[in-house]
């Protein structure tokens, strides 16, 4: 439980933090290193590791103080970073040295981080993937093609998931590492989408040397380890800013405000449900900080993946309704990489082809109505044909 | 004393916890499906002992009204958890007239000898009433007002009718409001006096009774005069929908556990219907519906009672969203359960019954969003509208 005493502490390490480094006067990666040193980054991380051991419900009291003051949202700088890779390393990277050596230049975004998870012939059965990683002395040998890696052009790390051993059933076979994305075998190339742009990579890994010290939890363990990313991710995914009436929800009503020539009453009334489906969902979450004890995030995460995704589309739906014919054009389809700035989500009409993959990346709905029915609320898992099953024995395709 | 304060939005403390605790055994004991089913076919529709016991043993039926006034000097917040678990079981008695609507109503109006004579016996339980204001969505309309309050001397006399009054067939006292010279005005009247007629209706929801009430020169009391009788119900209807809102919380999470249950034990194709995923996400979308539901509803009780939000706003989001909850939750609960969810002998039409009946009470979901536009969206700015591609 937090207490009074821990939210001033965090609230004095934040204003001193401000004070001693203006956000608007200091370049972003000093001001960062200082939140890390000063324990703010993850304020219930370890002392050093850039915590200072208090609540994880006591983040937004840093956040709002350091924002407050002009600061960034480094979530924004280094998503994976911030919301995967530092809750994995903190519990299982090998060393306090080795934490410290890539918690730090993570914080201050001078090191990018991506993740390399899903593969084309595993996505929702991610235990099926069959990147293989093979020992050899100190190290291990990696091969294999990874996709939807957003960020991987950009990232100086990654987190991988790789096979170990194909002889042992899907779950138990896999093991984790830290992936050197400089080193040699490593090749990205940019993914199109349907927006036209490539926001994605792939990943091609041809006998990628990783030394043993960057793995993650012990051999064979890597799903388990992979648990703690993919949990952070979708409740990272599903947090949705504090105020009423932010976030995709202000797209659609800011635009409806701007164009009354097109009301109608039916329209006004889908609005008014999207707009009362974000409200309920913003205080589900916000009842949900309110209420959460000490730990991580658990599979309740995944209702504000599930509701946040399926709004997106709706809004954007919404808004093309709205547009009729005026909605059917588009910008520019020219192939370009994607930098996250202020306006990197593009016109309307981007958005609205861009939020087809909300309901698929970071757990499609389908499986978050499974993890939901299964872990909330206890029902029982459904059959499953690759049950105990080596995983070489596995129908893949 | 100054009346006590919830700290933390969304966090119960240990009193309240404790007292949801003896409230949901004070219903397990007295309001099992037997006992509902036994006392929606009897008159006058509760047991009134157990009534009594719920305000004078455990003390929930006035649990936010001030101490200076009589009572325990509580929060809405204690309140809600109490209606919460009394809706989780359809605890049969007049919840909504007397606790949701009258007790709030009493409580607004300025002091006085009516409001401490009617409001003592409420609290304890040894009275109940009954409030016949018509609303218009859950708002007040002085002009749907259809009774005439007259004056003579220190005396006033109502004549009228008010259709569908809730809990007021067998009401003790009735909370009417009438126009009178000067306007409208909130008036008690002594259910057991010349010129009431009540008409008890056969409701679609047999626990939850309403009647047409009848009056004709009917002695009356001064509650609230027209200076502040449009606060004194206004505050009534909007407290009654955030109250309204948690009982809805309470019978859906009773309805999601028990399709959960049966989900669980059922077998069809030699497996659990809970492992297939038609079944298994259709619970998970009543999930998610019912956590929406609860964060509405107690965000309305808790901004009633701290101020942090516009009332109407808070309590129209809670009634939009509940009602749609609890009603789309009841029609999935008889869905998942197949035949037997039809059946009269199961349990699901209780609460299917009762979800139609409270989202049609103090306005629907649909007249709710119809507010919530009128506040959100017309006065919304297009300031920050995306751009749109031109070609």
């Amino acid at each position: 439980m937090s207490t009074a005493a821990d939210s001033s502490r965090v609230a004095d390490a934040a204003r001193k933090v401000v004070q001693e480094h203006d956000p608007t006067r200091v370049p972003t990666r000093e001001f960062l290193a200082a939140c890390f040193d000063a324990g703010l980054s993850w304020v219930h991380f370890p002392e050093g590791l850039g915590g200072l051991g208090v609540s994880r419900g006591l983040q937004s009291v840093a956040d709002g103080i350091l924002q407050d003051a002009g600061g960034p949202v480094p979530f924004a700088l280094n998503p994976i970073g911030y919301g995967m890779a530092a809750p994995t390393l903190r519990e299982h990277a090998q060393t306090d040295e080795l934490k410290r050596e890539w918690l730090r230049p993570l914080a201050t975004t001078e090191n990018i981080w991506c993740q390399l998870f899903s593969e084309p012939g595993a996505g929702s059965d991610l235990a099926g993937l069959a990147t293989s990683a093979v020992r050899d002395g100190d190290e291990w040998v990696v091969n294999g093609q990874k996709v939807w890696t957003s960020l991987a052009h950009r990232a100086r790390w990654a987190l991988l998931l790789a096979r170990t051993d194909p002889d042992a059933p899907k779950h138990k076979g896999l093991t984790y590492f830290v992936v050197d994305m400089q080193g040699p075998g490593v090749e990205t190339r940019p993914l199109r989408q349907m927006t036209g742009q490539a926001e994605f990579n792939e990943v091609y890994l041809n006998d990628a040397r990783i030394p043993d010290a960057h793995r993650l939890g012990a051999v064979g363990d890597g799903w388990r380890v992979a648990m703690t990313t993919l949990m952070n991710e979708r409740s990272s995914i599903g947090a949705s800013g504090s105020r009423r009436g932010t976030g995709t929800i202000a797209d659609a009503v800011s635009l409806w405000a701007s164009r009354p020539d097109l009301h109608t009453p039916v329209l006004e009334d889908r609005l008014t449900k999207l707009w009362l489906r974000a409200e309920a969902q913003r205080l589900t979450s916000e009842r949900s900080r309110a209420t959460a004890t000490v730990g991580g995030p658990g599979p309740e995460g995944s209702v504000g993946k599930l509701v946040g995704a399926e709004l997106n589309q709706q809004v954007y739906e919404f808004c093309m309704d709205l547009l009729g014919p005026e909605g059917i054009l588009y910008d520019d389809y020219t192939m370009r990489d994607m930098e996250r700035t202020d306006d990197w989500r593009g016109p309307l009409q981007q958005r609205f082809l861009r939020s087809r993959a909300n309901t698929i990346e970071g757990g499609t709905s389908e499986v978050l109505r499974n993890i939901l029915g299964e872990r909330v609320l206890g029902l029982p898992g459904d059959l499953r044909a690759d049950a105990g099953k080596p995983w070489k024995e596995i129908p893949r395709g | 004393m100054a009346d006590q304060q919830d700290a933390r939005p969304f966090v119960f403390s240990e009193e309240q916890r404790e007292l949801r605790t003896a409230v949901r055994r004070f219903a397990a004991d007295n309001a099992d499906e037997q006992a509902v089913r036994r006392l929606m076919e009897s008159d006058p529709g509760f047991d009134t002992k157990a009534w009594a016991r719920l305000g004078s043993e455990l003390g929930v039926l006035g649990l936010s009204v001030p101490e200076e006034q009589g009572g325990v000097g509580g929060t809405l917040v204690d309140q809600a958890v109490a209606v919460e678990e009394l809706g989780a079981t359809l605890y049969p008695g007049p919840v909504f007239g007397t606790v949701a609507l009258a007790i709030p109503a009493l409580v607004a109006a300025s002091d006085g000898p009516v409001r401490s004579e009617l409001l003592g016996p409420l609290v304890e339980g040894t009275r109940t009433a009954a409030v016949a204001v018509a609303d218009r969505a859950g708002a007040f309309d002085p002009a749907a007002v259809t009774v005439q309050a007259t004056r003579a001397g220190d005396d006033w006399t109502l004549s009228g009718t008010v259709e569908r009054v809730v809990d007021a067939a067998a009401a003790d006292d009735l909370l009417v409001a009438a126009t009178g010279p000067d306007g409208v005005a909130l008036f008690a009247v002594d259910a057991t006096a010349g010129g009431v007629e009540r008409t008890p209706l056969t409701t679609l929801d047999l626990t939850r009774r309403q009647a047409t009430l009848r009056l004709a020169d009917a002695p009356a009391r001064l509650v609230a005069g027209p200076d502040e009788a449009e606060r004194v119900i206004g505050h009534a209807l909007v407290v009654g929908s955030a109250l309204l809102a948690v009982e809805q919380v309470g019978a859906s999470q009773h309805l999601l556990d028990l399709t959960v249950e049966y989900a669980k034990g059922r077998l069809q194709f030699g497996r659990p219907i809970g492992s297939f995923q038609a079944v298994k996400h259709r619970l998970a979308d009543m999930l998610v519906d019912l956590e929406h539901a609860r964060s509405a509803a107690y965000h309305a009780v808790w901004a009633l009672g701290d101020g942090s939000d516009d009332p109407a706003l808070a309590a129209s989001i809670a009634q939009a969203t509940c009602s749609e909850a609890f009603a789309r939750i009841a029609a999935d609960t008889i869905q998942l359960h197949g035949g037997i969810g039809f059946t009269w002998e199961y349990q699901a039409q209780l609460y299917y019954k009762r979800a139609i009946t409270d989202a049609a009470l103090l306005g629907s979901a649909e007249q709710h969003r119809a507010r919530i536009a009128r506040l959100v969206l017309d006065t919304a700015s297009g300031d920050g509208a995306p751009a749109v591609a031109t070609g």
